[in-house]
Parts: C-alpha cells; structure tokens; sequence
C-alpha cells in the first residue's frame, strides 16, 4: 500500500505545505482570498465563456500579445513583492537584529525574485509587445503559426504556475537565479526547490523557442508586398534579432538544464565534485544561454524607443541602416562575451582579456544608436508626452548602466567587483532602466491601439517620477556598497555603518512600489474616462508604421486588403499621398479557427512537470503519455480555418469609416 | 522580395533518383573509409588518423547537406542557408570557446585532475 | 500572385498603389519554419557535443571509450541509419510521382531500419550497463549516454511521428498537408544522420583509439 501511495504521491506529503511560516500562510491566504473573490467576480458578470471563447482559446496574434502583458504585470507584483520583502530584510538584518526572514526563506526569496522578473516578467513583456505589434507592422493578419503562438503562450503560463505553485506546496530553488552547480546538485540541494526550477522554465522554454520560430518566419515571410528587408520599421528589426537569437540560445538553456536533471534524477556525473564531474562547465554552457538572453529582452525595446522617437519628434528616424546594422552586430557578438559573468573563475589572462575586449566592443553599436535617438529629437518638433518622458528616463539610466557594465567589462576590475552589490545595482540599472522603462513607454504608446482609448497622462506621468527617482534612491546605494566590497544574496550584516544605505534602497524600493501602484490607478481611471479618452481616429500620435492605418482596436483580420509598402514609413507615405480608405470590393477574408489545443497541451505539460518534481513516477508516467496523445490527436485536425464573409469585412470598414469621419468632423467643427 | 515571388504549386525541393543515388553511394564510401583506418590501425600516427577522419566527416556532412537535404543558396529566398551558415558559426563559437575556455580553467584551477589525465593519456 | 509587379512610380503620387486589390495569401512557412527548429535542436546537439568534448577524458578510474566501444556493432548501427536515409529518399520520390502506396511502403521500410537502429543501440547500452559502465560511472560516461540517448531519443521522436503520418497517408492520401509534413519529416530524419555522422566519428572512433 505504501509502494502504491509512493507511485502515485512521490515524496509529497501533507508536510510539503509550508504551515509553519506565517509568512507564508498569510501571502497564502491572501492570494487565496484574491482568487477566490476574482473567481466570483467573473462568474457573476459572467464572463468564463467571453473568456474562454475570446480570450484563452484564442490564435489572433492580438489577443495573445495582450495576455502575455498581463502575465507579465501579474508576475511583476509578485516579483516586486519579493524584492520589497528583500529591501524590509536586509534594512533591518544588522548586528543584532536577524531580520523577519529565516535565511532558508530568504534565499528562495532572491532565487525566485531573479527567475521570475527575467523569465516571467521581462520574456513575456516583450514577446507580447512584439506579438501585438510586428504582424501589424508588417501589414499581415496573423503570425505563420497561429496555433503554435497560443501554445507557446500557455507554456509560458504554465511555467509561470509551477513557480507560483512553489510558494505553496514544498519550496523554490534557495541558489541564485541561475542554480549553479554543485550546490543546487542532489547532495546539496535535495528538496524540490531546484526541481521546481528546472521544470518551470524547461516548460516556459519550450514556448519561448516556438515563438521565436514562429516570428522569424512571420517577419521573414510574411511582410507586405513591397516591404523589403530595409524598409522594415526598426521595432520589427529589432524583434527578428530577438527572435534568431531566442532560436540560437534557448536550445543551450533546455540542454544545460537537461544535464543538470539527469545529475540530480539519475545520479549522473556532469556538474558533481567527483567521478569526474566538472560544476564549471555548467557555469560557461548556462552563460552561453545567458548572455544572448540579455539581448534578447533589450533588443526589442531599442525597437520601441526608436519607434517612439520618431514619433513624437515628427521626424523620420536619424540614422535606419546604421540602427539596423548596430542591431546586428550586436545580435552576433552577442555570443562572443559570456565569459565575463565569470571572469574570477579562473580562466587566466588569456582568455579573459579575449572576453574582456569583445565586451568593450559590444558597448559601441549600443552607443551609436543612443546617438541615433539624439539626432532624431535634434531640431524634432517634440511632444513631451509620456512616452516620451519614459524614453529620456531611459536614455539616461541605460546610459549610465551601460557605462558601468563597460567597467566591470575590465577583468583587473571585475576581481574586486564580481558579485557585489556593485553588480546588481548594475544590471538593475540597465534592466530597469531598458526593459521595464521601455514596457512602460510601450504600454502607453500602443495602449490606444489596442484598448481604443488613451492612457490618462497624469497617473502616468506620476508612475514614471515614481519609478525614476525610486530607481535611483534603491539602486544608487548598491553602487556605493559595492565599492565597499559588500557582496550580494546576504541575510545579515554587523557593520553597522552600512545600514543608512540599505535603509536609502527601501525608500527606493517603496518609491518603486508606489510607481507601480501609481500605474494601476492609471489604468482604472483610464478606463473610467474612456468616453473623453477615446481614440476614433486609429492615429492618435500621427504615427509613420503601418499598424496606425487600422481601427483601433483592429479588426480581428488586421487589414481587409494587404497594404502595398513603397517607403520605410509605410503610414507616413501613404498619409503624405492621400491615401484613401476603400469602401467596396472587399473579399472574404482566410483567418484561423480558435482551439483549446494550446491550452490543453500545456496544462498537461505543468502537470508531467509536477509530476516530475515530486517523483510521482506513475502520474509522470500517465501525463507524459496524455501529452502524447493530445499533441498527436492534434496533428490529426486538419481543418484549421475558415472565411471572414465579406459582407462582414464591409461592415466593419464602414462602422471604422462613419465613427472617424463624425468625428473628424466634430473636431473641425469644433 | 523574391520568396514571394516564384511561387509553385509543389513546395519543398524536388528530388530525383540519380541525386538520392550518388548522395547513397558517397555517404557509404565516406563512412567506410573512417572506419577501416580506426579499426585496421592503418595509420600509424594518432593525430593524423584525427585529423583524416575528421576530414572525412565534414565531407560526409557536407554530401548529407546537398543531396539529401538538398540545401542550397535560393531555396526560402536564401534563408535556408542563411539561418545554416548562421548556425553553424554559433556551433563552432559553442564548441571551440567551450574546449578553449574549459582547458584554462582545468589548466589553472584544477591542476591535480590536468595531471591524472595526461597521465592516463 | 498579384502582387508582383507593382514598381513605385517615382516623383508622381497619384501612381501608388497602395492596396493589395486581389486575395493575398502569405506563402506558407512551414518548410523553413521547421528549417529553423532543426538549427535550434542542432544547437542542443552542441551544447551536448562541447559538454563530451570538456568530459570525455574524465574516466575517473573507469573504463575509457576504447576499453568500451564495440566497433562492428557501431558500423553495423551506421549502416542502419544509411539505408533508412536512402529508403526515406525513395519514398520522397514516390511521393513526387502521387504514388500513395509506394510512398507508405517506403516509410515503413524506413521505420524498420530506424527500430533495428534502436533496438541494436538499446542492446548496446544494456550491454554496457550490465558491465558496469552505466551513466553513473564517471563523468565521461555521463556525456556518452546523454549524447547519444538524445539522439537515439530523436530517432524514437522520428519513429513514433513517422507511425502517425502513415495512419495519417492511409486515411487522407497525398494531400498538400500531408506532403508538408513528409518533407518535414525528411529534414528531421536526414538532420539525425548528420548528428550520427558526428556522434560516430568524435565519440565512437576517435574514442575508440585513445
């Protein structure tokens, strides 16, 4: 009987709920609360099967996009939650007082705060702008595949589960966010914690590789008539880059963290301290991922900071080809630099200054385009609007960021200031001064689009002080810690004269919070005021790409005839030549059918995953033969789409057509 | 763009007999020759057999490429092998980094176990 | 296609044209998307490639490659592999000529080569187990059996896909999905030949003299 309950439960038992942390229990009950009132809340209005039908089983590459920020914003409370418990602890945690926070739990905290704000919070942020936008941009109705797209987003939402399913049955990774051996091998790390690790993002990578596929060939294939490769618009560029990259550096992530289950599920030899296990090469392979992985999430928002730009300076962007070929380079030496995460290990001079200078390199393409964005706004006639406020932010922040990065590029340097806070203020620095900046900006830019009505400006202009000065109020220390030689993921501290500069990072972090806090509030009065905020026009910035000639929202089928692309500022050019909407001949339009496949491949993903981390052998077993089943019973469905009436494609064009044309009238009448 | 251009009925390459054949026959010579010289010891020098076989894999890599997988520089516009050179730089940049930056490593900080080898070597 | 021959008429715009007036289909990107899995997956052969390539002289007191690898048997398994490459290539050209019956006889012929494959690499790594030269023995070992497993666990891939397009031929012939997906198939298994070529040549015979 016990054999039979060993099968089915693995090592998970009652004891796997952590009762005896009240902190726990309390984000326990709290996210249970929240859940349930959520859960009630949509069953009351009713909205499971608007949900379901328009949203969750959904291939329209608009209404992932969507879903994949608000994963992202979900996450981002999370994340930020542990960040701010890291700030309270690590303020109080001197001399005497030991802190709120048990080391054990501590270490979980920082683990997890590290996984989730790249892997959950960053990737979908900018794979769902990319998803909203580049099909727009490049005048198609869909990405090549749009069932894989939805399946890559319910991968991703299912690795995101397994992590937040960790807070609650059994426990996270206590080892730093990229789980280095030997400590997170089965000798040091026995619990599920590394577990957990491993199969969340193995699940999650596998929808970050497919999307990767599937926007290369969207880009590459996909674009209108007449939009060659240099007259594609920056963002889109910049998200091809991404994608080759996700492409080329995710399969060495899947493999790194293949070898690393295989040490701890069948007691393997790859990364262990003996039988000629070798833990360094699991460092140099993880980076070999790791580094690309940096470019992968800011490429994309170069993208968008370009695109905002021109925009809001009226002016073409300074400098495309050079932008395009500063994009590339980066994207191949990329993969010439991972050695500078490790510099103290041991490499010697040789190999280290090789690494080293390829590092200063790389800073040089990220320069030039800071210079593009200059010469753009030079004599530009500029709206100081939000957008615009967050891509100043960004410019100096990254700036900074970038400059010390070029510091710790130095190896003689890097000895001193490996793995202080001198390091973590300086990828915060670029982090949150390039992607999270850039989402923001992003958000506001393209809210419009998808929403139909504008963001409020004044919730937004104070989510952006917020966020600005709580970025240099927390970080800013760290940079001087680390000069003091205070060295990251430490519970406790004696010296005493430290602690005004960790008490300096709470404010920060709290300013932060209120940044965050500050864009929530921006988006429900937003949506309060939508009738005075709302955008008819589909235009609402005058922008130049093409995703401003549709409705906003789009229709689902994005455009009723494929535009003809004769300039880089496909919508610019088409406005300076009276282009006119037709209002006849349409055509019946080929769109993809909705399915519950994606979803339901990925839950029985998360649940082989579960499986696997708690050894439930048996379920593993089961699940692992389901999965196998849905993916081939989905291969036999053939009849994946069918027609948009074109009667029905009329309609829609003249309902955009009547509402924007009263108001343009009530505009000039006005 | 040319991809959008010539668009045929049949997609994917066409393939003939006498191109399955050769690709065949090239593949079962590539394969043998490596396995006489390692099993009948043929060359005395261990370096040179190395380099020899290495050769012929590459060759036989490079067959497999054309005639069965019928790469070549205009099928997907180029992009076919476009993403191929691409990859196969990366591969190069995996493997020779790893080696080069592991032996340092092994060389500086763990030099009991550099010993042991060249030892059993 | 419609759209090919519109050129921009420089300096008079009344000329643009800027709609796509006729239907406008995208060209489908299946056969490059699947292109383009294949690179992914070949970089995961990389990874696990440097991976034996750091840890192969890590005998830690075992057994190394030459004490091991049978080489016959390696050349026999090769030659497996070889004739189910040409076999595939066959039933791609049956395909050309809409012959449906030739097609799905060839791609079980091709099964059947792939499962003799597996069958003599499962013998083999049994046989090695049994010695006590399993997974567990040194490092060295370690990154064998995860290189060539991952391979073998491909051609397991390829053979359970290759069983579920014969059920899919028989009941819906030569479509264009299905000839979609018997190129893609073809890719797949012709890439798992060029991983073997490698696999053969750095682990088994370059092991095999050291």
């Amino acid at each position: 009987m016990s054999e039979l309950s060993t099968l089915i439960f693995g090592r998970l038992t009652w004891d796997a709920i952590p009762l005896h942390d009240p902190i726990l229990i309390a984000t326990f009950a709290v996210v249970a609360l929240g859940g349930a009132a959520l859960l009630a809340v949509l069953t009351y209005y009713k909205v499971w099967g608007y949900l379901w039908s328009e949203w969750f089983t959904s291939i329209d590459h608009k209404r992932i996009g969507v879903m994949y920020i608000v994963l992202g914003l979900i996450m981002l409370l999370r994340g930020f939650a542990d960040a701010i418990m890291m700030r309270i602890h690590q303020a109080i945690a001197f001399g005497d007082a030991t802190g709120y926070l048990p080391p054990d739990h501590y270490d979980q905290i920082f683990t997890a705060h590290g996984v989730i704000m790249i892997f959950f919070v960053a990737m979908p942020f900018v794979v769902g702008l990319m998803n909203y936008i580049v099909p727009l941009q490049i005048g198609a109705r869909d990405v090549a595949f749009p069932f894989l797209n939805n399946l890559s987003f319910w991968m991703t939402a299912a690795g995101a589960g397994l992590v937040m399913v960790s807070l609650f049955i059994g426990e996270f990774a206590k080892s730093g966010w990229l789980a280095y051996p030997p400590l997170t091998g089965i000798m040091q790390s026995p619990g599920v914690g590394v577990d957990y690790y491993i199969w969340s993002l193995q699940i999650a990578g596998v929808g970050t590789l497919l999307s990767g596929v599937n926007f290369v060939v969207t880009i590459v294939k996909m674009r209108a008539p007449g939009m060659n490769m240099m007259k594609m618009p920056v963002f889109t560029w910049t998200a091809l880059c991404t994608n080759i990259l996700i492409v080329a550096a995710f399969p060495v992530l899947t493999a790194v963290l293949v070898l690393l289950s295989l040490d701890r599920y069948m007691d393997m030899n790859f990364f262990t301290n003996d039988l000629g296990g070798n833990a360094m090469m699991y460092v140099n392979l993880i980076w070999i991922w790791g580094h690309p992985e940096v470019y992968i999430l800011i490429l994309p928002i170069f993208g968008v900071f370009s695109e905002i730009v021109s925009t809001y300076s009226g002016k073409r962007l300074f400098g495309y080809s050079s932008m395009v070929y500063a994009t590339l380079v980066i994207t191949i030496l990329s993969y010439l630099v991972w050695l500078h995460h490790f510099f103290t290990m041991g490499s010697g001079a040789t190999v280290n200054s090789f690494f080293g200078i390829t590092t200063m390199i790389i800073s040089i393409p990220t320069g030039a385009k800071i210079f593009n964005w200059l010469f753009t706004m030079y004599r530009g006639r500029i709206q100081m609007d939000v957008p615009m406020m967050w891509t100043l932010g960004f410019m100096v922040t990254f700036v900074i960021g970038g400059m010390t990065g070029v510091l710790l590029a130095v190896p003689p340097a890097d000895f001193v200031l490996h793995n202080s806070l001198f390091l973590i203020a300086h990828f915060h620095n670029v982090i949150i001064g390039g992607v999270v900046f850039g989402t923001f900006a992003a958000i506001t830019y393209w809210y419009p689009k998808v929403t139909g009505y504008k963001l409020d400006p004044f919730w937004g202009k104070a989510s952006f002080w917020c966020w600005l000065i709580g970025f240099y109020l927390a970080f800013m220390p760290l940079y001087l810690l680390g000069f003091m030689g205070v060295t990251r993921r430490m519970s406790h501290f004696d010296d005493p004269s430290l602690q005004i500069w960790f008490q300096v990072a709470l404010g920060g972090a709290v300013l932060i919070g209120l940044g965050i806090a500050c864009f929530l509030i921006q988006l429900y009065v937003s949506y309060k005021k939508r009738g005075s905020l709302r955008d008819t026009s589909g235009d609402p910035w005058n922008g130049r790409t093409l995703e401003w000639s549709t409705s906003s929202p789009p229709p689902q089928y994005n455009f009723a005839f494929t535009p003809r692309v004769y300039d880089l500022d496909a919508w610019w050019h088409m406005k300076a030549n009276n282009f006119k909407r037709p209002t006849s001949g349409f055509l019946p339009v080929h769109m993809p059918k909705n399915t519950a496949a994606g979803m339901m491949i990925s839950g029985i993903s998360a649940v082989v995953g579960f499986a696997l981390i708690w050894h439930m052998w048996l379920v593993a077993g089961l699940s692992f033969a389901a999965l196998l089943v849905a993916i081939i019973t989905h291969t036999f469905n053939y009849k994946r789409d069918y027609y948009i009436p074109a009667d029905e494609v009329e309609r829609t064009e003249a309902e955009f057509d009547r509402v924007r044309l009263a108001n343009q009238q009530s505009e000039v009448v006005a | 763009m040319s991809d959008h251009d010539h668009h045929h009925e049949e997609e994917g390459p066409h393939s003939t007999f006498s191109g399955y054949m050769i690709g065949f026959m090239a593949s079962v010579i590539l394969t043998a020759i490596p396995f006489w010289l390692v099993m009948g010891d043929v060359l005395s020098s261990r370096n040179a057999t190395v380099v020899v076989i290495l050769g012929f894999a590459l060759v036989q890599i490079l067959v497999h490429m054309i005639y069965f997988l019928h790469m070549n520089f205009h099928s997907e516009g180029g992009w076919n092998m476009l993403s191929l050179i691409f990859t196969v730089v990366l591969l190069f940049i995996t493997l020779a980094g790893s080696l080069w930056v592991m032996y340092h490593m092994n060389v500086n900080m763990m030099p009991s176990m550099m010993t042991e080898i060249s030892d059993s070597a | 296609m419609s759209h090919s021959t519109a050129t921009p008429a420089a300096g008079n715009p009344e000329k643009f044209e800027f709609l796509v007036t006729g239907d406008h289909h995208a060209p489908n990107g299946t056969l490059l998307g699947f292109w383009l899995y294949l690179m992914s997956d070949c970089l995961v052969f990389a990874a696990l490639f440097a991976t034996y390539g750091v840890l192969s002289q890590n005998y830690a007191g075992g057994p190394s490659g030459a004490d091991l690898f049978d080489l016959p048997l390696v050349a026999l398994n090769t030659a497996f592999l070889l004739f189910s490459s040409i076999t595939y290539g066959f039933a791609m050209l049956q395909m050309q000529q809409k012959k449906l019956q030739g097609t799905m006889f060839w791609l079980a012929i091709t099964g059947l080569f792939g499962l003799a494959f597996l069958g003599l690499e499962l013998y083999e790594f049994y046989h090695l187990i049994h010695q006590g030269a399993g997974p567990q023995r040194s490092a060295f070992l370690s990154s064998f059996f995860t290189l060539v497993g991952t391979h073998g666990l491909h051609v397991t891939f390829g053979i359970i896909w290759l069983v579920t397009l014969l059920v899919q031929l028989r009941k819906y012939g030569l479509t264009t999905a299905n000839r979609r997906r018997l190129f893609c198939l073809s890719m797949f298994w012709h890439f798992l030949d060029v991983v073997w070529i490698g696999v053969f040549t750095i682990v088994y015979l370059m092991g095999s003299m050291s």
